[in-house]
């Protein structure tokens, strides 16, 4: 793995023009953060891995649609390529789609969290779930995070793969010491003796003036714990994907939705499919400057993109959707072509993920930045109510017009 | 003591005097399983919403001198780890069990390995009881790689996957919901096995225990919290910690059992009656009312808030291993001579370990990096100075 950023220079190979570079592809036996531009596992029923192949269309039946990301319209190839039509749904939808997939799947995947089981979820995503497969397997808990995600870990330890739904990001902060302790630290601790297979999801974010307690980005505060993985869903097709990867992923994966995502709609394909968890997705490509973010600023920056593109620049847009550990490849070879870098985040200025970013991406890419790392990221104030004051906390997408045009100067 | 004893005919009635001089008179103690001995617990058990199990427990020989071998390799450990720490080799923290022996032994008895335990920091005798060897133990201690976390765990995190002892835990009460869930994963398998939560009178007041206690009692979750009321939650007494020091009672709806966690019997019949309570009735409380000669850890003298006194009273009169010596002497199943030798032989045991230990050799560095995640998902960690030490993760 050392090799791949120690020889940074040397593979400048990869060329700025193709995104699917399939020779590439042949030459790496490593899976994950390889030199492949293609985005996911693709995961057969019988439960293997194997590389989605670049030429996926001519690949066996059960093989996916490899290009299926949620590009724009303007890769006309990709929607050629989709070869059947799919069925469209909501972003909850999705999540509810791929956790009842992985339900199906695995006896030992079993939900727990408040209002879940008959209620049917908060934000409806395990509607429907608990008369199907029982009480005990969708469980309601009382109000307690610190223990019932504490239970979750334990059941954990003992072979089940549970996913623990906090209500709200924010209210897994008072589960913090298991998620932090135990839930990371307990594969190390105990030489490897334990795995925690655990999925830890919840809507977090600033949403429509729900007050500082309940916008809370979760992300800045769980992203030093080692032993976790982080992942950010914002499309539908992500959502589906990445919830699928997480609960087959034997590391504990905190998933974060945001509260204003969950209405989305997308077409997402028939077959199945899963997502590798620490792979970023190229939403837009371009030239000009590399513009990173995550969940619900993804569609602020495609706003902007809009302006930017009348105004004749070209940003690469890339949703990094791997929080923890960041896809410093994709990432690399974006800013090796275009040397300038936008940040845009929800996360607050201090200690968050994009300070982190900014961190990595300077230690590993310095040479070829053109211009400073320019971070766009949320006021350091707990969230105001009026409607007003929120929008001006969070970024907008007349300041990342503004940022861009500023960097491409 | 009332004591009754039918006697199968396998042992010939010697008198202590004459066999402590011939070898070939020598007992076959440790074999004989099928004599069967009554004893009485030292005190009757005290419940709380349920109704209490009966003082009298039927025991073997076999067991007998099993406790006394067993409970004097786990004292002997404790010293040894008390020494190993004063002369460093041994770091950070090390808090001994001694005292609490009868604790373990008495469970051990009762359950099998299919049944979970789970305990916060006080874990050495517990992961041995469960199986654990002593190397293991002070190869862990001393951060070897033939420790059973590979060095990485130290002392409040010993854990034996395939015995079912899930640790091993720094956070105090932190288990207790772990517990919990491991209980849940046992009904949510349909086992018949139960989970001991175990923690001590400090963390009897942590918030998280009677939430995990709120949902156990819920589900009726085959989960079984053990109080190790050692009276101290480290320089604290008690009372003046908790307001109702009756950590039995505090379950309110959930049934709880006071137990004399100094007479190895009474645990075992407490573990036994718990167990069988619970795969029917979900979750209870025990109470072990029990005792640590140590301070809390290795840097707490012990004696800035109790007296001298007290602890020399408590290891004259209710000393575990004591009991057990009492036991076996009265029942005539071996000489003191024995005794003591078994007791030499634990020590012998314990140093062959320790030299073992030492010699086992420190973590190498790409240790640092393995067992973070898990195999097979390719991610990446990077060392402090995120340049040279890297490592793509196993």
């Amino acid at each position: 793995m050392a090799s791949i950023f120690q020889g940074i220079g040397a593979a400048t190979s990869l060329s700025s023009s193709t995104l699917f570079d399939s020779k590439k592809l042949q030459l790496c036996s490593r899976r994950s953060l390889s030199e492949r531009k293609t985005s996911f596992v693709v995961v057969r029923a019988a439960g293997a891995k194997m590389d989605g192949g670049s030429s996926g269309i001519g690949g066996r039946a059960d093989q996916l649609v490899t290009n299926a990301v949620a590009t724009k319209a303007d890769t006309p190839a990709a929607a050629a390529a989709a070869s059947k039509p799919g069925h469209e749904l909501l972003l909850f939808e999705a999540l509810r789609e791929g956790l009842e997939e992985e339900m199906e799947r695995d006896a030992r995947v079993c939900v727990m969290g408040e209002d879940v089981g008959h209620y049917g979820g908060s934000y409806k995503v395990t509607k429907g779930l608990a008369p199907k497969y029982g009480d005990l397997r969708v469980l309601d808990t009382p109000i307690a995070e610190n223990s019932f995600t504490g239970m979750g870990i334990g059941a954990a330890m003992m072979g089940l793969r549970p996913i623990i739904e906090g209500m709200n990001m924010g209210f897994l902060l008072l589960a913090f010491n298991q998620i932090s302790n135990n839930c990371g630290m307990l594969h190390y601790t105990s030489g490897g003796q334990f795995k925690i297979p655990v999925v830890i999801r919840g809507p977090g974010g600033v949403g429509r003036q729900l007050g500082a307690e309940h916008s809370q980005r979760l992300e800045s505060y769980f992203q030093s714990i080692p032993g976790i993985q982080m992942v950010a869903c914002s499309t539908p097709y992500n959502a589906k994907g990445l919830m699928k990867a997480a609960i087959r992923s034997d590391n504990p994966v905190i998933l974060f939705e945001h509260v204003l995502l969950y209405n989305l709609k997308e077409t997402i394909p028939d077959e199945e499919y899963v997502l590798n968890l620490e792979e970023a997705e190229m939403v837009r490509p371009g030239e000009h400057v590399t513009i990173l973010t995550y969940s619900r600023m993804r569609y602020h920056v495609m706003q902007a993109a809009k302006t930017l593109v009348n105004k004749g620049y070209d940003p690469e847009v890339i949703d990094i959707r791997s929080l923890k550990p960041f896809d410093l490849h994709t990432i690399g070879n974006s800013i090796k072509k275009t040397h300038r870098v936008l940040i845009v985040e929800e996360c607050m200025r201090t200690g968050g993920i994009g300070a982190s970013l900014t961190a990595a991406i300077s230690e590993n890419f310095h040479d070829y930045l053109d211009a400073p790392i320019v971070c766009l990221s949320s006021q350091d104030v707990p969230t105001p109510y009026a409607g007003t004051l929120e929008e001006w906390t969070v970024v907008q997408p007349p300041q990342i017009v503004a940022a861009v045009e500023q960097l491409c100067r | 003591m009332a004591l009754t004893r039918r006697i199968s005919g396998l042992l010939p009635p010697v008198s202590t005097a004459s066999s402590s001089s011939s070898f070939l008179h020598r007992r076959a103690f440790s074999t004989d399983d099928t004599t069967t001995i009554t004893v009485e617990t030292s005190v009757p058990f005290t419940s709380h919403n349920c109704e209490p199990p009966s003082r009298s427990i039927d025991t073997t020989p076999k067991e007998l001198m099993k406790f006394f071998t067993d409970m004097a390799l786990m004292r002997r450990m404790e010293i040894a780890a008390d020494s190993l720490y004063k002369s460093k080799l041994i770091r950070g923290f090390c808090h001994l069990y001694d005292g609490q022996e009868a604790v373990s032994i008495g469970m051990e008895a009762a359950i099998t390995k299919k049944d979970c335990i789970i305990t916060a920091y006080r874990d050495h005798c517990l992961f041995l009881g469960r199986g654990g060897t002593l190397l293991e133990s002070f190869a862990e201690l001393m951060g070897r790689q033939a420790g059973c976390s590979n060095g990485k765990g130290g002392s409040m995190h010993f854990y034996k996957k395939d015995a079912c002892f899930f640790g091993g835990h720094g956070i105090v009460g932190a288990q207790v919901p772990l517990g919990c869930g491991l209980a849940f994963a046992q009904k949510y398998r349909k086992e018949d096995h139960v989970t001991f939560a175990m923690y001590g009178d400090g963390a009897a007041n942590q918030g998280q225990l009677f939430e995990a206690l709120n949902m156990a009692a819920l589900w009726d979750l085959p989960a079984i919290l053990v109080c190790e009321n050692n009276h101290y939650g480290m320089g604290t007494a008690e009372w003046r910690a908790a307001k109702s020091p009756a950590y039995y009672k505090r379950g309110d709806y959930v049934p709880g059992l006071k137990v004399d966690g100094m007479d190895a019997f009474a645990v075992k019949q407490a573990c036994k009656f718990a167990k069988e309570h619970v795969l029917k009735n979900g979750p209870i409380i025990l109470e072990m009312d029990t005792y640590r000669y140590h301070g809390h850890s290795m840097s707490d003298p012990g004696s800035t808030y109790r007296t001298r006194d007290e602890i020399s009273g408590v290891r004259q009169e209710r000393d575990p291993i004591e009991r057990i010596r009492k036991l076996i002497l009265a029942h005539d199943l071996a000489t003191e001579k024995e005794l003591k030798d078994i007791e030499k032989q634990a020590r012998k045991e314990v140093d062959e370990a320790i030299a073992q230990a030492k010699e086992s050799p420190m973590p190498d560095e790409p240790e640092l990096f393995t067992n973070v995640y898990r195999k097979g998902y390719g991610v990446e960690s990077f060392g402090t100075d995120r340049k040279e030490v890297r490592a793509a993760l196993p």
